[in-house]
């Protein structure tokens, strides 16, 4: 394989790309050029200038402050629900994966279950539950996205199971849970990381979906999903505020899952 | 036989649960059908008066088995909000999102597969790395506002398709499939860039292994062992993965269709929640399931195909 | 035997989709000569299509166009005989008498008698229901028929304003399943509807009074409010009554945008019930804190009418423009008053607000900033339409919420009834003696003057108790493409199809 270049590459650019995000995050949290919710009746629909940079929106709001705000909450909503799903999904899968039997059978259809049902119900379920808040929303969508990570874990532990490594595992004395998670659980890392990147972009819109059920992020207060179904009705008008939130995210996921696939290579 | 028989038990108390569970759900959550029906006018009276008459004053228990078996004589119910039977509703909608997701589906696998096998047999190339960026591209893309540029570019722009002009197929067949080909483009692009890095990722994976090895030793060529050895182990994960996306298409066409002003079973759920219309939203769920399961049991019996040491049993 | 069951699974799946293809192939047929017109409307028709027992103000809209009653509500606000010919008010506004005009036929080509009349009033007037369908009904004695042209309506109470409540549909007798199958005797009549699809009506050619002038009319379901703007362009609708300023600005000169008002009063409602909204002087701070115009200049480019209590324009009688001064915005007055209160250093509170209306979520946000500045947090919570229906409407569970209130015929009762303590639908939970007082004068008065004085009474003790902190009634923009002309706007929440033509005619 000539794919040292390669490595280099996705390291260096997804490397930069996320360092850059995280700054622009980590920034946004102590700093923004204006209050993000102050609005300012002269600056509706500001263009991009030198005073706004990313231009305003329909309340004269500074776009740029809003999306550094809103990136930081928006990252925080989805890397905790990617990582309920993940974490449960993984357990799941791999002990009906390596076990099989009638417990595979159960969970499985547990999860088949979980996964038919709604996940606007189960929302609407967790307010009356929990209450509407900020954070319910992650556990709603953490739940919601189980199902999915654990039959990718799963598959790929039937297609493991069988291989001379761990059989050689096996012979050598290790556990289960050592076979599992240590010699099984690393060679899941290539399927799985695809499923966090498409798992972490389906939440940051889930959650802008979720937040007119009342849970989630409220307005007038930024997340990057809800500025950019905002955004569609001004679409032509002001172009620049559905822009802007959307190359965020875009670079967010980005530099992930090219650092992932660097990392991964790395092996 | 004993397999089959097995699966269909298996499907029976999955969808059992299934039902159960959303009818629980529509006790625990606020607002409830006559609530929904009477709107502003509702008055305490009436209110009162509607629930005693639609049994809603009844232990849910007792509510469910009611639904459960009218259900299973086939018998759907009517719907709360539109008083129109639920499957008349359910058959008028299920033959579009069928369509949607069959038409993505196809899609998906004619991107998907070539440029998997291409990549993989090519690793290291510039077209491979040109792929490999769009990839990337692609998979970071959050699906509405891809839908919202294809509207913009082939819609608005290049003219392709009127956005909002949603055709019925009951009118006019091809021109209702052409309305829902960049609909179900959308939604296959992303899937269908997973695909090809997962193919190659699997296929490179693949030809590393002993095996392989030692049937290139035997002399065998690239091609043979690629299409004999290779492609059919490292089609396992994709089997799942095309199963699953199959599933997710199904069960997630809802924002695709909501950008595209497509009247599918996504819409008709999403409204029939908030109507608090369970026997509409309770019959689409039981669709979607029992296509979820459907596929799940396809995929589980190809596993068996392409690979005889995973058992079905 | 392997490879032939991958094969076959191929096969089944392109089988299905020609089967589907095929069956669905054999319905073509297209209508192309006459005169159609595509509307496109927010949301579906999810309700009864029973005149009586439909509910959702935009099922409302459509069915006004299908149903008619003894008398209809014209434009101007006033009422024109509709199925009946003539009506005379006699004893003080005690007994109505309605004589029935000839010929006038139900969509389903039978004749509409006096039977299918009092059917129908008796229909609304049943309490074994609880309450009547129409709550006004309550005040019917009885509903006699004199003979066959000649209806007589009696009720308990003389009510002058009685007439509005005659608007409600005559439908017929025979009709077995009126959810679903709406008989009326309007210039349209019903086709077919397809669930979050369309809406289906054609003209009904055995119309008694002037006929329609478009053939076919569809109603398009747009879910999706944010593409209007595509659709309009992209011809797929050729009309939307109710697009947003901005998207009335993107639009091109195909279009022809009529600006009017939604007749409703948008407020930040107010649970009078719950502290500290208990206290007068924090609901009048409220008022003193916000200025409508920067609201309207922020949600609709600064369209809108301010409004300062529970009426608005369209309703010229009874209207008090003088209202919306009451409270102009004045800060220091209102941290003086939340300082009397006993809340110096402000309070917090939530405004729950339905989340299907972007213009009323886009209010509370500028509500928010406009609090702050006399210390008073407001924090906003969406809520699904149906939650709020339970929770806040029914359940009155709530501290304050944004939402737009309509009147459902043309009487001053029909907005200010609510308010008065007892009545089913003061979700406000307002309270106040004076005010039941003034309202039970308006109510019984049979002197129109006397009724005008007593009804601004109550808009007058309204606004100066702060019951609410009233905004405005939100401007309505009808985008409509150029090729159809005689759009009219109404004092109600209705659309009124038949006046549509085509521009060329």
């Amino acid at each position: 394989m000539k794919s040292g270049k390669k490595k280099n590459y996705n390291f260096i650019v997804g490397g930069t790309i996320t360092g850059l995000m995280l700054i622009f995050i980590i920034i946004g949290f102590f700093y923004t050029p204006y209050d993000p919710n102050a609005m300012d009746p002269s600056a509706k629909f500001a263009g991009i200038s030198l005073k706004h940079l990313m231009g305003c929106d329909n309340f004269g709001r500074d776009i740029l402050s809003r999306v550094m705000k809103g990136a930081g909450t928006t990252l925080s909503v989805a890397a905790g629900t990617v990582f309920i799903g993940t974490f449960f999904g993984i357990i799941l899968g791999a002990v009906t994966g390596y076990f099989g039997g009638i417990l595979d059978e159960i969970l499985m259809r547990v999860n088949d279950a979980i996964f038919a049902f709604p996940s606007i119900l189960l929302a609407l379920v967790f307010i009356s539950l929990l209450g509407s808040g900020t954070y319910q929303v992650v556990i709603a969508l953490g739940i919601a996205f189980i199902p999915s990570f654990a039959r990718i874990v799963r598959s790929e532990f039937i297609k493991c199971k069988n291989m001379d490594y761990v059989k050689n595992a096996r012979l050598q004395g290790a556990g289960h849970l050592r076979i599992m998670f240590v010699h099984i659980l690393p060679n899941t890392f290539t399927v799985l990381l695809s499923a966090i990147m498409i798992g972490f972009n389906n939440a940051v819109l889930a959650e802008a979906g979720m937040s007119f059920l009342g849970i989630g992020v409220q307005p007038p207060q930024a997340s990057l999903g809800r500025m950019l179904s905002e955004a569609q009705t001004y679409l032509f008008r002001a172009p620049n505020y559905a822009i802007f939130p959307g190359l965020v995210i875009i670079l967010m996921v980005l530099g992930f899952s090219l650092l992932g696939d660097a990392l991964k290579r790395e092996e | 036989m004993k397999y089959a028989g097995k699966k269909l038990l298996t499907m029976f108390l999955t969808l059992f649960a299934v039902t159960l569970f959303v009818f629980l759900a529509f006790h625990v959550i606020s607002g409830d059908p006559a609530s929904s029906m009477l709107g502003t006018e509702a008055t305490p009276a009436r209110l009162e008066a509607l629930r005693e008459e639609m049994g809603l004053n009844d232990p849910v228990l007792v509510q469910y088995a009611r639904w459960a078996g009218r259900f299973l004589t086939g018998d759907m119910g009517t719907s709360y909000s539109y008083r129109m039977p639920v499957s008349d509703m359910v058959t008028d909608k299920i033959p579009v999102t069928l369509t949607l997701t069959i038409l993505a589906f196809f899609m998906m696998v004619l991107i998907s597969i070539p440029l998997g096998i291409y990549t993989a047999k090519h690793a290291g190339g510039v077209i491979d790395r040109i792929i490999y960026i769009f990839n990337q591209i692609i998979m970071a893309f959050p699906p509405f506002f891809s839908g919202i540029l294809i509207t913009l570019l082939f819609g608005r722009i290049f003219k392709l398709f009127t956005p909002g002009g949603y055709i019925s197929y009951e009118k006019n067949f091809w021109g209702f499939v052409g309305y829902l080909f960049f609909p179900a483009l959308a939604i296959a692009l992303p899937k269908a860039a997973m695909a090809v890095k997962l193919l190659r990722s699997s296929v490179i994976g693949e030809a590393r292994l002993d095996y392989v090895r030692t049937a290139y030793s035997r002399g065998n060529r690239t091609n043979d062992v690629l299409y004999k050895h290779v492609l059919k182990n490292a089609l396992i994960p994709v089997v799942t993965f095309l199963g699953m996306a199959l599933t997710d298409m199904i069960a997630g066409s809802i924002i695709i269709e909501q950008v595209f002003s497509i009247p599918g079973l996504g819409r008709i759920l999403l409204t029939s929640i908030s109507n608090r219309d369970y026997p509409v939203v309770m019959a689409i769920i039981v669709c979607i399931s029992l296509l979820v399961l459907v596929v799940n049991m396809i995929v589980d019996m190809i596993y068996g195909l392409i690979d005889p040491r995973i058992s079905v049993e | 035997m392997k490879r032939k069951g991958l094969k076959s699974l191929l096969l089944v799946f392109v089988l299905t989709t020609l089967a589907i293809a095929l069956s669905a192939c054999s319905g073509d047929k297209e209508g192309e000569n006459s005169s159609q017109i595509t509307i496109g409307i927010p949301q579906d028709l999810e309700d009864s299509l029973d005149p009586h027992k439909a509910v959702a103000a935009g099922t409302k809209e459509v069915l006004f166009n299908l149903y008619e009653g003894l008398v209809k509500p014209a434009s101007d606000g006033s009422f024109i005989p509709a199925v009946a010919s003539a009506y005379e008010e006699s004893e003080g506004g005690k007994v109505y008498t309605f004589t029935l005009r000839d010929g006038v036929k139900f969509h389903d080509g039978s004749t509409v008698t006096a039977e299918d009349v009092k059917f129908s009033l008796d229909k609304c007037a049943d309490t074994s229901a609880g309450d009547p369908l129409v709550a006004a009904f309550s005040n019917i004695e009885s509903v006699d028929i004199a003979d066959e042209k000649t209806i007589v309506v009696t009720l308990k109470e003389a009510n002058t304003e009685f007439l509005a409540y005659m608007t409600t549909a005559i439908i017929p007798a025979s009709n077995e399943n009126p959810d679903t199958n709406p008989i009326g005797t309007g210039p349209y009549k019903y086709v077919s509807r397809s669930p979050q699809e369309n809406f289906v009506v054609e003209k009904f050619d055995e119309y008694w009074g002037e006929p329609a002038h478009i053939e076919n009319v569809t109603f398009k379901i747009c879910s999706n409010t944010d593409s209007l703007v595509m659709d309009l362009e992209g011809g797929s609708i050729d009309m939307f009554a109710r697009v947003t300023a901005s998207q009335a600005a993107e639009l091109s000169d195909q279009f022809e945008v009529l600006e009017g008002t939604m007749n409703l009063v948008q407020a930040l409602y107010l649970n009078n019930a719950e502290a500290p909204f208990d206290d007068v002087r924090v609901r009048q701070a409220l008022c003193y804190a916000i200025d409508p115009d920067e609201i309207m200049m922020m949600v609709s480019d600064g369209k809108g009418t301010e409004l300062g209590s529970s009426m608005f324009p369209a309703f010229s009688k009874y209207y008090m423009e003088e209202l919306n001064d009451t409270y102009n915005q004045d800060l220091d007055k209102a941290k003086a008053l939340l300082a009397e209160a006993g809340y110096p250093d402000g309070f917090s509170f939530t405004i729950t607000v339905p989340s299907n209306y972007q213009p009323h979520i886009d209010t509370a946000q500028v509500l928010v900033e406009e609090f702050k500045a006399i210390g008073v947090n407001a924090e906003i919570q969406l809520i699904e339409w149906d939650s709020w229906l339970s929770d806040v409407y029914q359940g009155r569970q709530y501290q304050s919420t944004v939402v737009g209130v309509d009147a459902s015929n043309l009487t001053g009762a029909a907005l200010l009834q609510r308010f008065t303590s007892d009545a089913h639908n003061n979700f406000i939970n307002y309270s106040n003696a004076s005010y039941d007082e003034a309202f039970d004068k308006a109510i019984y008065s049979t002197d129109d003057a006397e009724k005008t004085k007593y009804y601004q009474e109550c808009e007058r003790i309204l606004s100066e108790d702060a019951a609410n902190v009233y905004i405005q009634d939100l401007p309505e923009f009808v985008a409509i493409n150029k090729k159809y002309t005689g759009y009219e706007f109404y004092p109600l929440y209705v659309q009124d199809i038949a006046k549509l033509r085509l521009a060329e005619e």
